[in-house]
């Protein structure tokens, strides 16, 4: 039994200006799964994540083309609202982003901005969420204080609850884990396994060991395109390509 | 193929594997020894087959050793993570051939100090036969030869063959006249033992074929056509 | 001398010139404190607060119409300043575009005016019109020179808001202007405040453009449509005048309207100390 896949990517290709960040990538990206993007500094893994939640439509002078569809509906097409597809597609980033407000306003702010306005709707939404994040315990007796008042690993994950209130059907997860210590780190791939249940994941790494752990498929992009992709298991025991089979044993040239 | 970033990981590696190959050495020679004192019924060799047993164990966990720090400090992928694991299950089969060799010696003791039974001729070959299989297979290591490894493979049919030959001669000596049992049961051992370091140079080249191609072939009836 | 010695001396010249520099700065600050609080204190009293100017000679009154005069203009400027500024800082910080430059200099430049000029031109423009001097005018007059300081002001605190955080709220479905508004803005909030508070203490105290706009009076001046008296007019009407009398309530006028630039400096402080810029 196979599904469709989530997000299928065809013939990707971005510029800013004379550079090419992404060039003809192609890729699918499996539903209740972890794909996880690896590559050196630069290969354009995180250019390519941006692009599925059209994050990358900030940039000044940007030129996008190809093909990217959600359920296969294409994310690009000139009738598509960005805001309304980053309410499907969310996004957590590398440096956790929490807002000057309390830990609550923080968890419910997209809600609100989508029109939530129960109080006690809200409060669901906010305890759900910090359970999903595996984070509620920690929080519950104190919703009102400021967020910044949280450790680092607390942080990301109330970032990670903040992303999963709106509800989205994928996440996307630009190094999540790369500012945290080990136990922190440790806590969030945990959390990751759990999501997978519920959520599409696709999460960049520039740590090959977490790429192992936490994900199902893998692929290996560098210098802007993609080199392989495949079974997470295959592609870290027995790759296809020399170019990967360099990069994941270390021989950087 | 690139270096390795990390010079003292490829250092590493490049000692996993002469320590390999080091040990396979010391166990062709181990074969070739204890057959001889068979033959030659030279009891001081067979003593020295015997002895030197203890240096072949001794670089099975010499080799454990460093295999397990290399997986624990440098988390290999790819092939590297083969050749470590290959490693690890090579120096096993070594270290039974290893043994095999030494109750040849035994056996030998034993059948020095009883008149010969008969010329040796099978034997022989078969010794001959299985130390140039472990050779290869070690070679094919080495040089990550995965054709040489499959050469290996077949080659074990010729062990397998002869050492139905010895059985049947040694029955026949045996039906015709029971006072020779012991002698013939002490050499249906050897010949035993040499079957079996076949089977054991077969799963070494197996297991080279394993760190080449990705694929595993150990417990097929046959080869796939296709590596 | 050794290169040692050489070292040490000039290590402690140095340290003594920056640390002598240093004393002199703060030296005049208090000293000016000092003696303008020396000279107010003795001055203010509750008729100062309380009773319009006595007529000319005649000892005692007070300064009330220009306490209240200041009041008023001050909330002009603000209401006109502010808008105007906040908007457009909240423009340049966040909508950029081809012609931020030019918003940009335009601002600074407005701030490089003398004041007296935005003076002479409100007088033109609104006083002429009007046929009257009038505290709209001289509101008028200050809200232009707050409207530069508070646009940078503005579009310097937002911009100092991490991208990341508009990133953060773009990332959950946020419109951008959901996005400036509840986001970017409150995390910026207390430094733009900061800043209106400093723009508004500094024209508090500006006295020439309210020569030819307020212009000044005797009396309590209601509504916006007619001269009113103000704290730095005052000053410099009474200070140059011979009475001694009037000196003293200059004083007390430079005492109060320096304890409002000083309050809000501090104020704005403390603002800025306890926040964090997001």
């Amino acid at each position: 039994m196979t599904a469709p896949p989530k997000i299928t990517v065809r013939g990707l290709t971005v510029r800013y200006g004379t550079t090419v960040a992404l060039e003809d990538v192609s890729l699918d990206v499996p539903a209740g799964r972890v794909t996880a993007l690896i590559g050196p500094s630069g290969c354009g893994k995180s250019t390519f994540l941006r692009c599925l939640n059209r994050m990358n439509d900030t940039i000044p002078g940007v030129r996008i083309t190809g093909d990217v569809r959600l359920d296969g509906e294409p994310i690009y097409a000139p009738h598509v609202d960005p805001v309304a597809l980053r309410r499907r597609v969310g996004m957590v980033f590398q440096k956790s982003n929490p807002f000057p407000k309390s830990i609550f306003d923080n968890v419910a702010f997209g809600p609100r901005v989508h029109g939530l306005r129960d109080r006690v709707r809200l409060h669901e939404v906010v305890e759900r969420s910090l359970r999903q994040a595996a984070l509620w315990d920690e929080v519950a007796d104190r919703l009102d204080r400021p967020a910044l008042d949280l450790s680092g690993g607390q942080q990301q994950r109330l970032c990670i609850a903040r992303a999963l209130a709106v509800e989205p059907e994928v996440l996307l997860m630009d190094e999540p884990a790369s500012a945290l210590d080990p136990i922190a780190t440790a806590k969030i791939e945990e959390l990751i396994h759990e999501l997978t249940v519920r959520y599409t994941i696709v999460i960049v790494t520039h740590n090959m060991q977490q790429a192992a752990r936490v994900s199902d498929i893998t692929a290996y992009f560098y210098l802007g395109r993609l080199i392989e992709c495949g079974p997470t298991e295959r592609v870290f025991t027995n790759p296809e390509r020399p170019e990967t089979e360099d990069y994941i044993t270390g021989r950087f040239g | 193929m690139p270096q390795h970033t990390d010079r003292t990981y490829e250092q590493a590696l490049d000692r996993l594997r002469t320590s390999v190959l080091e040990m396979g050495g010391l166990v062709e020679e181990q074969i070739a020894h204890a057959v001889r004192a068979l033959v030659e019924r030279d009891s001081a060799l067979a003593h020295a087959v015997v002895t030197r047993d203890h240096t072949v164990n001794r670089l099975d966990v010499e080799i454990d050793d460093l295999c397990i720090k290399l997986l624990a400090l440098h988390q290999p992928a790819g092939r590297d993570l083969r050749l470590i694991t290959t490693a690890l299950k090579i120096t096993t089969d070594l270290e039974r051939i290893g043994d095999l060799a030494a109750h040849i010696a035994e056996r030998a003791l034993e059948l020095a100090a009883e008149p010969a039974l008969k010329p040796y001729i099978d034997i022989p070959r078969m010794a001959d036969l299985t130390r140039d299989m472990v050779h290869r297979s070690l070679d094919a290591f080495v040089r990550e030869d995965s054709e040489l490894a499959v050469a290996v493979c077949a080659a074990d049919d010729g062990v397998d063959k002869l050492h139905e030959q010895v059985f049947r001669e040694l029955l026949s000596y045996m039906v015709e006249d029971p006072h020779t049992i012991s002698r013939a049961m002490r050499l249906l051992f050897v010949s035993k033992a040499l079957e079996r370091i076949g089977d054991h140079a077969t799963n070494l080249a197996e297991m080279v074929i394993f760190m080449v191609k990705g694929r595993q072939v150990r417990h097929l009836d046959r080869l796939p056509r296709e590596l | 001398m050794t290169t040692r010695t050489r070292r040490r001396v000039v290590e402690r010249t140095m340290f003594a010139l920056t640390g002598a520099a240093t004393a002199v700065t703060l030296g005049i600050l208090f000293f000016l404190l000092g003696y303008v609080a020396w000279q107010g204190a003795a001055a203010v009293s509750l008729d100062f607060f309380t009773h319009l100017p006595a007529p000319v000679g005649e000892r005692g009154g007070g300064m009330a119409n220009a306490l209240v005069g200041s009041a008023k203009l001050l909330a002009l400027a603000a209401a006109m300043g502010i808008p105007i500024g906040f908007l457009g800082g909240v423009y340049l910080a966040e909508y950029g575009g081809r012609l931020a430059w030019l918003v940009r200099y335009a601002a600074d430049a407005l701030n490089g005016v003398p004041s007296i000029v935005v003076g002479i031109t409100v007088y033109a423009l609104v006083v002429v019109p009007m046929g009257h001097f009038s505290t709209l005018a001289g509101g008028i007059a200050l809200g232009l020179m707050t409207i530069p300081v508070t646009l940078r002001t503005t579009e310097e605190f937002l911009r100092l808001v991490p991208a990341d955080l508009r990133d953060g709220a773009l990332a959950l479905g946020a419109p951008r202007w959901v996005t400036i508004v509840r986001v970017v803005i409150p995390a910026g909030a207390r430094g733009i405040a900061a800043g209106i508070l400093l723009a508004l203490a500094r024209v508090a105290g500006e006295t020439a453009p309210l020569l030819f706009t307020a212009f000044s009076n005797r009396y309590w001046s209601p509504g916006v449509r007619q001269p009113t008296a103000s704290l730095p007019v005052m000053i410099f009407t009474y200070a140059i005048a011979p009475y001694d009398d009037w000196h003293r309530q200059a004083w007390a006028a430079a005492l109060v309207l320096l304890a409002v630039v000083l309050g809000a400096n501090l104020l704005a402080r403390a603002a800025l100390g306890r926040g964090r810029p997001a």
